[in-house]
């Protein structure tokens, strides 16, 4: 299996705070990875440092390697490595503009300004979304009047506008219901056809639901990486195991 | 176009940065800096001239003395006198107003629909230019009331245009109060007043001081209003007389207006712009400090 | 019985209170009511005695001929120009300064800037008018080779200056207000900075912005010292390099040795000026209060 992103000996620091240690973990392609652990064990800040979203917060410094399909993603322009891979939020922040600007932000910012061009690329982002039906009357009004799983189903449109090859989700359900959650859900099943999608959650169940592939952090360490059916069920780390059965965190 | 189409659309220009994307965010980013710059520059220059010109005109005897055209003496004494005068005045009618009014806004009002129109009126108030004020204030003050031109004349029309900036400052400072104070001083049986007095008003006391300093800057930058409302004369007026009807004099502004345009005397002009910006100065770093003490 | 007594007097006092402070509660209204109805009785009868339409629409003012002619449309045009020629630079040069604040300029750089901003704010009119006669009206009768520089062009430029503080500063507030989300999520779109503050904060600190600017439009149309030391004073029609009288100055200029119907033409331009700041009040209320809701 051809691994996506790997990373090498990642280390990450906030100031003094050492928040990542030593991760090295290969991302397999066109599969789910779901990130669990207990609050503030890094799964997020890894997730963050594959798009160098954390080049944004002063006072961090990374050290170690990230690659993308073989190649350092330091070295990339930073704008196309987040243009490759893309990230969804956990609240859903689409822009206070309408369903079809929001969607054809990316594009546009690629330079594509044709109308009928934007128009396609909104059309199939939306219905990849499986949010088309839901809006295709309402392309024109303002987002932010969408339900908020309808506005987060949104933001995955708009990050597949601008095709990416990685897709990154930061508990991007952990705000929604439970109906909303599991629409989610479907979608990531029929968009890891085509995506590799990171996940960052926690809530396991939908990691053993969905996912292939868990990585288990905790206080900055990768514990254990493995394929989602073993992390659950035979886990070879005593800490992973207390976890998931719940008895800590 | 097919979705493939479009898709290697996309793959195609994401590959690297355009040149166009690049120039586009150069120019804006030069843009940015550019602003910035002349806004600051603008500032040095206006400050940095009016001080080459006027500090070396900024003597005692100008600062002490009145104006006399038998001896060709200039001074600038009673305009200083008279710009006291009017701040004082001022906010001896505008302090209880404004607060009053903010105090009733605030911690009496129920009815929201009188809330909403003394809101109303003292944002068209705010928003009213100096030269309306000036005109008001001749038709109100000096005529209706007969106060003819005088420096009580020019302080009640000041009073009434900085009466939004203390129910505003004041407002705000009472909004920062908790809601658990007042229902502690209530809880124990003191009326409404006893309240505020005790518990509401100490606590807004900041904002009401930034309140007064901002109101001292806008008065001591006024002109417009006192033109035909306080007067032009440069005479040194008592206490007593400057709150008696009928005795005109100008401010500190005004007389730069009058040194200026009217004779020509650029220097003292200038000398006096150059108190106006010490002044200046010093009330945007007091109400800046007032305003930092009220958010701890 | 005594306890009584005391409960009858706290409640007096209690009542004297509140009463007290709703009636200083009552004195804007009463102000705003003042002012209004002064400006109206003092202000319309010039303007039935000449004729609404002549008086608004007549491009000749000569208060003091023989054959006096009394229409203020130079004036009304002057401070629309005005005003609108001073907004065509402070406001992009405002909002691009606001964003660097906001947005780009590092925590000591930015602290100058907008200290320069707030004394840039609290400069006297005068002193603008001033610095305006003795280096803006020269510089332009240099610049463009004229026989007076006193004119327009010179008040347009002191006015862009005076109004560029409040635009800044207002629009800093609406740029600082928009949630980081919308930046971050543009920035994971894979957008630089700079477009993701040109293309999602600005546009989301739309009404913000705006207010800046209609709160900019009401200083310009309502500043009265600083345009007269630098316009020149005379009753043309505008042009960019004519001597002008904005509505302001009008007032102003003839106030102190006007009589009859003269002064009451006065106080009809000054009612002309209040409706037009009326306006902009009512805009600015509407823009507002929609902000609020969002």
């Amino acid at each position: 299996m051809t691994s996506v992103i790997e990373t090498k000996d990642l280390n990450l620091w906030y100031g003094k705070h050492h928040a990542l240690m030593d991760i090295n973990i290969d991302i397999p392609e066109k599969q789910i990875t779901a990130l669990i652990g207990p609050s503030g064990c890094g799964k997020s800040t890894f997730l963050r440092t594959l798009n160098r979203m954390n080049d944004l917060i002063e006072d961090v410094k990374i050290d170690g390697k990230v690659l993308l399909k073989g190649e350092d993603i330091n070295s990339m322009d930073v704008n196309v490595l987040r243009s490759r891979v893309g990230m969804v939020f956990q609240k859903a922040n689409p822009f206070p503009m309408s369903v079809y600007d929001n969607i054809a932000y990316g594009p546009r910012i690629l330079g594509i300004h044709k109308k009928k061009e934007l128009d396609k690329i909104v059309e199939t982002s939306l219905k990849q979304a499986a949010i088309w039906d839901e809006c295709k009357g309402r392309l024109r009004t303002s987002a932010l009047g969408m339900s908020g799983g309808q506005q987060q189903r949104l933001c995955i449109a708009r990050t597949l506008a601008v095709k990416p090859e990685v897709l990154l989700l930061d508990e991007s359900t952990s705000a929604l219901d439970p109906v909303s959650t599991s629409k989610i859900e479907d979608l990531l099943l029929e968009l890891k056809k085509k995506y590799t999608i990171i996940m960052v959650t926690h809530n396991m169940q939908q990691a053993a639901r969905i996912a292939d592939k868990t990585a288990f952090f905790l206080l900055g360490e990768l514990i254990e990486y493995d394929d989602t059916e073993k992390i659950f069920s035979h886990p070879s780390d005593r800490r992973t195991e207390d976890y998931i059965t719940g008895r800590f965190g | 176009m097919d979705a493939a189409g479009t898709a290697d659309l996309i793959i195609t220009a994401k590959e690297k940065i355009s040149v166009k994307r690049r120039v586009k965010g150069a120019v804006l980013r030069g843009l940015m800096y550019f602003a910035a710059a002349l806004t600051t520059v603008l500032l040095a220059a206006i400050i940095g001239y009016i001080f080459y010109r006027g500090v070396p005109y900024v003597t005692w005897n100008l600062l002490s003395t009145k104006p006399s055209l038998l001896d060709d003496n200039v001074g600038i004494l009673p305009n200083i006198l008279n710009t006291l005068y009017i701040i004082v005045i001022a906010l001896v009618f505008a302090l209880p107003i404004g607060i009053g009014t903010a105090v009733y806004l605030n911690e009496y009002a129920t009815n929201k629909k009188l809330v909403r129109i003394i809101e109303l009126a003292t944002e068209t108030l705010s928003g009213i230019p100096s030269i309306i004020y000036g005109l008001a204030g001749m038709l109100i003050f000096v005529q209706a009331l007969n106060f003819g031109t005088s420096i009580l004349a020019g302080a009640l029309t000041l009073a009434v245009m900085t009466l939004p900036i203390i129910i505003r400052t004041t407002q705000e400072a009472l909004k920062t109060v908790p809601d658990s104070y007042r229902e502690g001083a209530l809880a124990l049986g003191s009326g409404r007043w006893h309240m505020v007095r005790t518990v509401v008003l100490p606590c807004a006391m900041d904002g009401i001081v930034t309140g007064i300093i901002l109101s001292i800057g806008r008065i001591v930058g006024e002109s417009a209003a006192l033109l035909y409302t306080a007067g032009m004369a440069n005479e040194i007026l008592n206490p007593v007389k400057a709150v008696t009807p009928g005795n005109p004099g100008a401010t500190l502004t005004v007389s730069l207006y009058m040194y200026a345009k009217e004779r020509g005397q650029f220097n003292v002009a200038f000398a006096i712009a150059v108190i106006l910006l010490l002044i200046t100065f010093v009330i945007n770093v007091s109400a800046k400090a007032a305003a930092r003490k009220l958010r701890k | 019985m005594d306890t009584t007594a005391t409960i009858k007097k706290q409640k007096g006092i209690e009542n004297f209170f509140h009463t007290m402070f709703l009636i200083f509660g009552l004195f804007s209204i009463a102000f705003v009511l003042f002012i209004t109805i002064f400006l109206v009785i003092s202000g319309v009868p010039a303007i039935t005695k000449i004729g609404f339409f002549k008086f608004i629409f007549g491009t000749k003012w000569a208060s003091t001929a023989s054959n006096p002619s009394f229409g203020i449309l130079p004036f009304i045009l002057t401070s629309v120009y005005g005003t609108c020629g001073a907004l065509l630079v402070s406001v992009p040069v405002g909002i691009f300064c606001a964003a660097y604040l906001a947005k780009m300029a590092p925590g000591p750089v930015a602290a100058v800037v907008r200290e320069a901003v707030d004394l840039l704010a609290g400069i006297p009119s005068v002193v603008y008018g001033l610095f305006g006669m003795i280096i803006i009206v020269p510089g332009v009768r240099k610049l463009f080779n004229l026989p007076d520089g006193a004119n327009l062009f010179s008040a347009t430029v002191v006015l862009a200056i005076m109004v560029l503080p409040s635009i800044i500063s207002e629009s800093e507030t609406a740029l600082r207000a928009v949630p980081k989300e919308y930046e971050e999520g543009s920035l994971a779109l894979g957008a630089t900075y700079t477009e993701t503050i040109f293309k999602v904060t600005l546009p989301a600190a739309r009404s913000g912005v705006l207010t800046s600017v209609i709160l900019g439009t009401g200083r310009a149309i309502g500043e009265a010292m600083a345009v007269m030391m630098v316009a020149g004073n005379v009753a043309n029609m505008p042009g960019i390099f004519r001597s002008v009288r904005f509505l302001t100055t009008a007032v102003a200029s003839e106030m102190s040795y006007s009589s009859g119907l003269q002064r009451q033409a006065l106080f009809s331009i000054a009612l002309v000026l209040f409706f037009f700041i009326i306006l902009i009040n009512v805009v600015l209320r509407k823009l507002t209060s929609k902000g609020e809701v969002k």
